[in-house]
């Protein structure tokens, strides 16, 4: 079924698929009249299913990929682009259905399958004990309806619609990856924007509504000034052809464009309100792509988004949409405006360090768990906007490496504040104390993903931080040194917290609370081997991005 | 030359037969309904008849000739342009006779009327459409109004209803008094009233010079404010939009489906054929400024169109009235065309005449299913939507498409009608002299987030909050065709719309000056 020709399609479009079939199927209970919770558990096994095979798909395209292979040739030159798939989408406007992978991609279509159907797993209500689900609220019929004071888990609401929603995203996001045709990415990119307001809003905590307008407005206010800066690129580019022999009077190709505008095709453009085309392009993309890392000052509907989601969603955010800022400055800003990413380097470097320092203090003053882990990811986002500033070889390695040592961190993060807020349904550090004693396993990940975060050499956060710090010493001394006391103020809110969640004196409240249970293992034992995985044997993802990378730093600096 | 004129009249009848069918279907709707005055089927019959009329009128246009030809010794043109628009004023007319068919917006014994003053305003927009002279321009829009203003006020019960009716004559006949006293400095300035001749004409006149030249340049100024007053006023555009919300407040809801539509639709061909047809040229927006006075039209029009789609958008954001705030919006969606308009090139007619087509589903749709609610609830207000998607999921779902789609976000329809207007503004924008329409593309970028919000927040209602009011929706199956229909359109044109760019692209033909 998967060839190196269809599989990214599959990877894709198979969620998609297992949505319109639960909508069918929903579509069958209202006419047939089957019983609700037949329906939910389909719901639920269509998306595990679907999620799963994505999964496979990505990675059946992760082993077809050839790291030395020359790739697809675009104007004369090896652009290591493989798994090609053209055809023509909408001739009137030259779009074509374009997807292939290069280094950088490829990495994180293997992150999004993964973290996708993390995300599904942690979406099942399975729980072995009853009296451990009603703990939960995990009961689908506990006799209370829609009743405010006995608030029901996610994962028994609506339960077909969740699913819908959470099979759409996927495809948005791996789409994102994938797409190789601006147009294509910018429908993708917008796909992942409503179910994911639908996420937050309806199956989120108390001020879902609040957080999900938020970020769907900060989130569409970027990609509107994304979508005039692709236009205006569009308009400006030279011709090439379409798939099917067409010559064209513009392109919409992502690597024509790199290989335009690295000719400087994009320099002769008019000025646009005075400004230099380039500049003014580059600064439209880079700000929607910006709301999306979030970098700061455009940081602030994070938090908000995080507190709010349900687990799941949490882990997706953190895991993989964020990625999709740093990626789609690689993709674009780097690839196609070589000349205003080198005039606005430092700029990107210092929004850094701002992004690290900055979130690592705020860090210190959160009082709710899941805050302190959502501002814990804005600073990590920090190293790789300055590591890709740096522009050496060694710190954008490190910078793609932190999307992907972050994407697997963050998300057990995330997942282990779901297991306290299960049980305890509440996220306030002081509340806790001494949870060490009750929940000893729960404990052992919590520490192994804690430190992973903080940068504890022999786990994976430590390598891209190492590598972020060395490659970018040379060229930005200062801000190296100043991010580096991070390092020290990460520590401090990290052991700080497990210095009052899990040591001292059990709060008798919390004794007799179950450990992990088989779900909750299934998510973290795997996501903590890989963080462990990496953290002695990083070459198993750098070996994979680094020619991509450098290539694509060769062609920015000149 | 007596000879000529008649021979021409004769022969112009054959490109006419559209609009003859759609005057004797009127004449006979209103017959019929004296004749069916007492017939238990009344309401099935006019409505059929109603139908019949539209069809036919539709089937004499796909018989029209594909080549541009001025009719009626050039009052008329008969073109490409001109009959997609036209198809559009048969399908909006057509989808409101089938809402108003299965609905109780128009109680029985005033059905036939609506049949009749509809199938008159259809008539109406298919003049303003082809319409190349000031008289004919002014025919077109006068006979529109006119019906409108009776169909706004045909409840005569209804308290709003009445009001409504009053503040559109009010407004309505302010616009085109002041429009027909443009028209009429035109004429006396020109010498003609065929708006194909004014390029040359207006050229004499600027080249005449003289002591009077600076009272020549101040009279065009005026005429062409003036005669733009009633146009925008037909496309409810900022500063003629102030009836607009009451109107459609008051209006029964399925004819403000129409109007919102309908209208604006031939209000931009106006337009567009007045500013891009005939006053440009072929040298588009330097054509423009530079025929017509000196001044910067296109900028003139691109500020109408940024404060156009800023006042619409901001003043929705606190509407609470399903139809106000549809109202709100649609003056939005004005300015969004608006910017199509200000590019003065074939991508930007092009542009509005692709929005026009998408609006017109989303629109519709999105008046529907204000109808179905209203139906259950008896209420617009936005706190009867609350908790809809468990009162009635298909229309919960569909409305939620319809006005993602009004946002303008892929994969809906809704992105490709933006696309096209943004891709017009912007190829403008690197043309010398062009860097304001870069600060346009901005403002209407900037637009498109602020109406995520009062959009969202209808969602939000319909699908975050607890239901307000208990009890099911449950609309007529007719009513929930449509619905499923219009949002598959939607949906496939959003994804695949090398269908309706191709159609467009063929229309573009205009008669040109």
């Amino acid at each position: 079924m998967f060839g190196p020709n269809n599989v990214l399609a599959w990877a894709t479009f198979l969620p998609l698929a297992g949505a319109v079939l639960i909508v069918l199927l929903a579509g069958l209970r209202f006419s047939l009249g089957l019983p609700k919770r037949t329906l939910d558990q389909a719901a639920r096994g269509i998306a595990l299913v679907a999620s799963g095979l994505s999964l496979v798909a990505a990675v059946y395209a992760w082993s077809f990929y050839d790291p030395h292979a020359p790739g697809l040739l675009v104007a004369g030159k090896e652009t290591g682009v493989q798994l090609v798939q053209r055809a023509v989408w909408i001739k009137v406007f030259n779009v074509e259905w374009f997807v292939g992978v290069d280094g950088l991609s490829i990495s994180m279509v293997l992150l999004s399958g993964l973290i996708s159907f993390v995300g599904t797993i942690a979406s099942m209500p399975w729980w072995s004990g009853a009296k451990d689900r009603e703990m939960a609220g995990m009961i689908e019929d506990d006799g209370h309806g829609d009743d405010p004071h006995h608030p029901k888990h996610f994962s028994v609401r609506m339960v077909p619609g969740y699913m819908v929603m959470l099979l759409i995203l996927q495809t948005g996001m791996m789409g994102t990856f994938v797409s190789l045709d601006m147009f294509l990415f910018y429908v993708f990119w917008e796909v992942m924007l409503l179910p994911m307001y639908f996420l937050i809003g309806i199956w989120g905590g108390p001020r879902k509504e609040y957080a999900a307008i938020k970020f769907f407005l900060y989130t569409l206010a970027g990609s509107v000034l994304m979508l005039v800066a692709i236009i205006g690129i569009y308009y400006n580019s030279a011709g090439a052809t379409l798939i099917d022999g067409t010559a064209t009077q513009h392109t919409f190709s992502l690597l024509e464009l790199a290989a335009q505008g690295h000719a400087g095709q994009f320099a002769q453009a008019g000025p646009i309100l005075g400004f230099e085309f380039t500049k003014i392009v580059f600064v439209g993309l880079f700000i929607g792509f910006a709301i999306k890392i979030p970098m700061f000052p455009f940081h602030t509907w994070l938090p908000d988004a995080h507190v709010e989601a349900p687990t799941p969603i949490s882990v997706i955010l953190a895991g993989v949409l964020l990625k999709m800022g740093i990626y789609g400055i690689l993709r674009f800003n780097y690839g196609i405006l070589p000349e205003a990413t080198r005039w606005a380097a430092n700029a990107i470097a210092l929004f850094g360090v701002i992004n690290i320092v900055y979130a690592a203090f705020v860090c210190l003053a959160q009082k709710d768990i899941k805050k302190m882990i959502a501002y814990s990811s804005v600073s990590h986002m920090g190293f790789s906007l300055l590591g890709m500033a740096a522009m050496t070889p060694t710190a954008i390695s490190g910078a793609v490496l932190n999307l992907f040592t972050h994407g697997i961190i963050s998300p057990m993060l995330f997942l282990i504040v779901g297991v306290i807020y299960d049980r305890a349904h509440h996220r306030e550090i002081e509340r806790f104390g001494g949870l060490a004693q009750a929940l000893p396993e729960y404990t052992a990940m919590m520490g192994l993903a804690f430190f992973a975060s903080l940068g504890l050499p022999g786990l994976c956060g430590f390598i891209s931080e190492f590598m972020v710090f060395s490659g970018s010493f040379p060229v930005y001394m200062t801000y190296v040194i100043i991010s580096a006391t991070s390092v020290i103020i990460t520590a401090a809110y990290y052991l700080w917290a497990i210095h009052r969640m899990f040591l001292g004196k059990l709060n008798e409240a919390y004794r007799g609370y179950p450990d992990l249970n088989w779900r909750e293992r299934m998510m973290l034992y795997p996501l903590g081997a890989i963080a462990i995985f990496l953290g002695f044997y990083p070459q198993a993802i750098l070996g994979t991005i680094n020619s991509t990378l450098h290539a694509l730093v060769e062609n920015v600096r000149l | 030359m007596e000879q000529l004129l008649i021979e021409n009249n004769l022969a112009s009848v054959g490109w006419f037969r559209p609009e003859l069918a759609l005057t004797f279907g009127s004449i006979a709707l209103f017959v019929l309904d004296l004749v069916w005055r007492r017939s238990p089927l009344r309401r099935q019959l006019l409505a059929a008849s109603a139908v019949a009329v539209l069809v036919l009128a539709g089937a004499f246009l796909a018989q029209q000739p594909v080549e541009s030809m001025p009719i009626f010794n050039g009052l008329l043109a008969s073109d490409g342009f001109a009959t997609f628009f036209k198809w559009l004023f048969l399908a909006a007319g057509l989808l409101t006779v089938v809402i108003v068919a299965q609905g109780d917006d128009f109680p029985s014994p005033r059905v036939g009327e609506f049949y009749a003053l509809l199938t008159a305003v259809v008539l109406g927009m298919f003049i303003m459409a082809s319409a190349t002279n000031l008289l004919t321009i002014y025919l077109g829009i006068e006979l529109v109004s006119m019906t409108s203003y009776v169909l706004a006020g045909l409840r005569r019960r209804d308290r709003k209803a009445t009001e409504a009716a009053l503040k559109y004559v009010i407004f309505g006949s302010v616009a085109s008094g002041v429009m027909l006293f443009g028209m009429s400095y035109l004429y006396g300035l020109l010498g003609t009233a065929d708006v194909l001749a004014f390029g040359p004409k207006l050229a004499e006149l600027s080249a005449a010079g003289g002591a009077g030249a600076a009272a020549t340049k101040l009279a065009l100024v005026v005429a062409v404010v003036f005669v733009s007053s009633g146009v925008g006023y037909k496309i409810a555009s900022v500063p003629w939009h102030m009836w607009c919300p009451d109107v459609y407040e008051g209006a029964p809801t399925s004819f403000t489906a129409f109007l919102s539509v309908g209208p604006k639709a031939a209000g931009f061909a106006v337009a567009l054929r007045f500013f891009y047809g005939a006053l440009a040229g072929p040298a588009g927006a330097d054509g423009l400024s530079q025929s017509l006075a000196g001044i910067p039209w296109p900028a003139v029009i691109g500020v109408l169109s940024a404060v156009t789609m800023t006042l619409g958008n901001l003043t929705a954001l606190g509407q609470t009235n399903l139809k106000r705030l549809l109202a709100y919006s649609s003056i939005a969606h004005a300015g969004y065309m608006l910017m199509g308009l200000a590019a003065v090139s074939a991508l930007g007619t092009q542009g509005v005449m692709i929005y026009m087509l998408v609006y017109l589903v989303m629109n519709l749709g999105a008046f529907l299913v204000v109808i179905v609610v209203a139906q259950a609830t008896g209420s617009e207000s936005i706190l009867d939507y609350r908790g809809l998607s468990r009162r009635h999921p298909l229309a919960a779902v569909t409305f939620a498409i319809f006005l993602f789609s009004l946002t303008g976000l892929p994969p809906f329809a809704g992105f490709t009608g933006k696309w096209y207007l943004f891709y017009a503004v912007i190829e403008r924008a690197s043309a010398p002299n062009g860097f304001w329409y870069g600060a346009l593309a901005l403002v209407a970028a900037l637009n498109t987030a602020v109406s995520l919000y009062y959009y969202a927040r209808i969602i939000k209602a319909m699908f975050i909050d607890a239901p307000y009011v208990e009890g099911g929706v449950e609309p007529k199956v007719g009513y929930q065709l449509m619905l499923g229909a219009f949002s598959a359109a939607i949906l496939v044109f959003g994804i695949w719309w090398t269908p309706i760019v191709d159609w467009s692209q063929r229309s573009l033909a205009m008669l040109r000056g």
